[in-house]
């Protein structure tokens, strides 16, 4: 039974739509013994920014309760659970054993599940490549009640098309995913301020063989200042230390902050305060991992900051070819022209280490992701150009964090997507998918 | 006992951690076996399954034996178990009302009766009861739910009186609105709490050796209020 809760809201707050949302509890509650008759969608926790979680007048499958561990192996570091279980709680499980995530995207708030709808990535994409690379197998149930154990070796089809599949090819119920050991909750951390992407990119190239590498950049800064930032790298320390877990986040954001609040005078001055926050060109530390990774997930329900109207999150990745950085600088120009302000705005290299994900995002190339405040018809015109420089330079567009690219857009970005839609469950849509594939 | 009960597994989750080892008793092996699995891969140092309908009274004392046998001793009894039921077709009908006494109040009083006993024979023991803020005023919303864990209550009351002096802690528990399957069909609300935060509460309550707990603490100051209110007034209201 469907029940009346709030409605389910993506992580960017954009767009609101109306849905049913039916919480599973159990392995055995999916396929209910009467389908409702609206389209199906599972959802985790909601932090992709999006559509993808959202179906207008929907029904969607819940799995935040589906979070048991179902077998973990000290020796290996293979652990099996069921597909809501967010990293977080993984975290809280793992750490004080010895082991870490192997890929971890920038908030520890997403379940399994979502991490492998939408084949995330972190600041080891370089080396390790994407989630999808660390599955062993899981277990995919479909809308008509058939089951099917996926792994790279069985049903290799819909092992792929599962992965960065959105969560449209059926419920994924457990998944088996193998952890790396760490020997201390610290990162051996260095920061390097850097000017210009021409340096950014030689910075990641000197740092190609260590494990971590993400960098900040100020996108307000204009003339000789423009496109400075700070390049972040880290190893896990490997001076053993006790794996104590992690403590609970105390603070959570109050309110809905106005529309105003942030605009291009704020944002400029946090900007200026968070690049001169590090004096020196170059400076080190063991910091811990809670800060490295998850600088946000220490302010619950941060997006609140963006007040009621939400974000857009815009990610792309521009692939290495003649003119890849005079792309990137393309895009920064036309955010410093549009006036519009964004204060998370991260630069990373994508190594080239293939995904088994048939629709999955990062590929080979620079990827360059940042917030904006929805100001309607401005985030919108700018978010249109983005795509059209994206597109021109053969790059692609992250669905998870998309509410904004048109079909003709997306059917450019991923080819493979005709190729996919045979996979996807009769009875399952999202928002976004319609919006994808219905050509104006 | 209920032990796929969303507030018992996450209660489990937290003495997992320290390594206790379980007995776990319900009806349906396929749930039971997942938390099972779940409480051994966080760090339980054993779990044996029972399956048994636990509105079947006679059945109590070879379970608990049974129970007794596979720990070799009991140190926690969580009594778990427990249906909302149709409050509009129960005052209708008596027919939906016995059943919910039977699995609030009969089946929780027949294991509290051995399990009372065991503990005070033992001299020691835990023995925690999940009842509800329900029990704590007749509502026209609810009262047959808030009949059945009003009278738990006060046989834990009695129950405490008489074996407290054996050593032998009896926790009354009792939770708000909890966010679980129970309470699935209702709207939620800035009250809800999740089974996260009970959990903690009632080992936090164990471990204080504490007689009733409001859990979230809130819901003391609130269950105050709605006790302190006039029969003459509270017969008017819509509660």
């Amino acid at each position: 039974m469907a029940n009346r809760q709030p409605r389910f809201e993506s992580w960017g707050r954009y767009p609101t739509l109306q849905a049913d949302v039916l919480p599973l509890h159990w392995a055995t509650d999916f396929p209910p013994k009467s389908l409702p008759s609206t389209a199906m969608l599972p959802v985790g926790a909601g932090r992709s920014y999006g559509d993808v979680c959202l179906l207008d007048q929907g029904t969607l499958l819940s799995t935040r309760a589906l979070d048991r561990f179902c077998h973990f192996d000290p020796e290996t570091g293979v652990l099996r659970c069921e597909a809501g279980a967010t990293l977080a709680e993984i975290l809280d499980f793992a750490v004080p054993r010895g082991f870490f995530l192997p890929v971890t995207p920038g908030t520890k708030y997403a379940t399994v599940g979502g991490a492998i709808a939408n084949d995330v990535h972190g600041k080891n994409h370089h080396i390790v490549g994407t989630f999808g690379r660390h599955l062993l197998s899981f277990e995919l149930i479909r809308s008509d009640g058939s089951r099917l154990l996926c792994s790279p070796t069985e049903n290799q089809e819909w092992f792929r098309a599962t992965i960065g599949g959105m969560g449209l090819t059926g419920l994924i119920i457990w998944a088996e995913i193998r952890l790396r050991p760490i020997v201390s909750r610290k990162i051996q951390y260095q920061g390097t301020k850097f000017v210009g992407i021409d340096e950014f990119v030689a910075l990641s190239r000197a740092s190609a063989n260590t494990g971590y590498t993400v960098a900040w950049i100020d996108c307000l800064a204009s003339g000789r200042n423009f496109a400075r930032g700070i390049f972040m790298q880290g190893e896990h320390s490997d001076q053993p230390e006790p794996l104590s877990p992690s403590k609970a986040a105390r603070l959570t954001f109050p309110i809905d902050l106005p529309e105003f609040a942030l605009n291009h005078f704020s944002v400029g001055i946090f900007n200026a305060l968070y690049y001169n926050k590090q004096l020196g060109k170059r400076k080190t530390g063991l910091v811990d991992y809670e800060p490295f990774f998850y600088p946000l997930d220490s302010v619950l329900q941060w997006n609140r900051i963006y007040g009621k109207s939400g974000l857009l999150q815009f990610q792309c990745v521009i692939p290495w070819e003649q003119g890849t950085q005079s792309g990137i600088v393309r895009i920064l120009e036309a955010i410093t022209e549009s006036g519009l302000a964004s204060f998370l705005a991260v630069l990373k290299v994508f190594g080239d280490k293939p995904s088994p994900g048939l629709l999955s995002f990062p590929a080979p190339g620079i990827t360059l992701a940042l917030d904006f405040p929805i100001r309607q018809q401005i985030s919108f015109a700018l978010f249109d150009c983005l795509a059209r420089i994206t597109l021109e330079h053969h790059g692609k567009i992250y669905p998870a964090k998309d509410a904004r690219m048109t079909a003709r857009q997306f059917q450019a970005f991923y080819p493979e997507w005709r190729e996919f839609a045979r996979y996807v469950d009769p009875r399952f849509s999202s928002a976004f998918w319609q919006r994808v594939t219905t050509l104006a | 006992m209920g032990a796929t009960s969303a507030i018992a597994i996450a209660t489990c989750r937290q003495l997992a951690a320290r390594k206790a080892s379980f007995y776990l008793v319900a009806r349906s092996e396929s749930k039971l076996q997942a938390v099972a699995g779940d409480l051994l891969t966080r760090g339980a140092s054993a779990v044996t399954v029972k399956l048994i309908d636990l509105d079947d009274t006679a059945q109590h004392p070879q379970m608990l034996e049974s129970a007794v046998a596979a720990l070799g001793q009991i140190d926690l009894a969580l009594i778990a178990h427990g249906v909302l039921g149709d409050q509009e077709q129960a005052q209708a009908d008596y027919s939906f009302t016995e059943p919910i006494l039977r699995t609030n109040l009969l089946s929780p009083v027949s294991l509290c009766t051995w399990l009372g006993n065991y503990f005070a024979a033992q001299r020691r023991g835990v023995l925690a009861v999940i009842s509800s803020v329900a029990g704590d005023r007749g509502r026209k919303s609810n009262y047959i739910y808030g009949t059945s864990k009003g009278a738990l209550n006060i046989f834990l009351d009695g129950l405490r009186n008489r074996i407290d002096r054996y050593g032998v802690q009896v926790l009354t528990i009792r939770p708000g609105f909890v966010a679980t399957p129970m309470t699935a069909h209702l709207r939620r609300n800035a009250l809800f709490a999740e089974p996260n935060t009970i959990a903690r509460g009632i080992v936090k309550a164990i471990e204080r050796r504490k007689d009733v707990v409001y859990l979230p603490a809130v819901w003391a100051a609130i269950m105050l209020v709605i006790r302190s209110i006039p029969q003459a007034l509270f017969k008017k209201l819509n509660m």
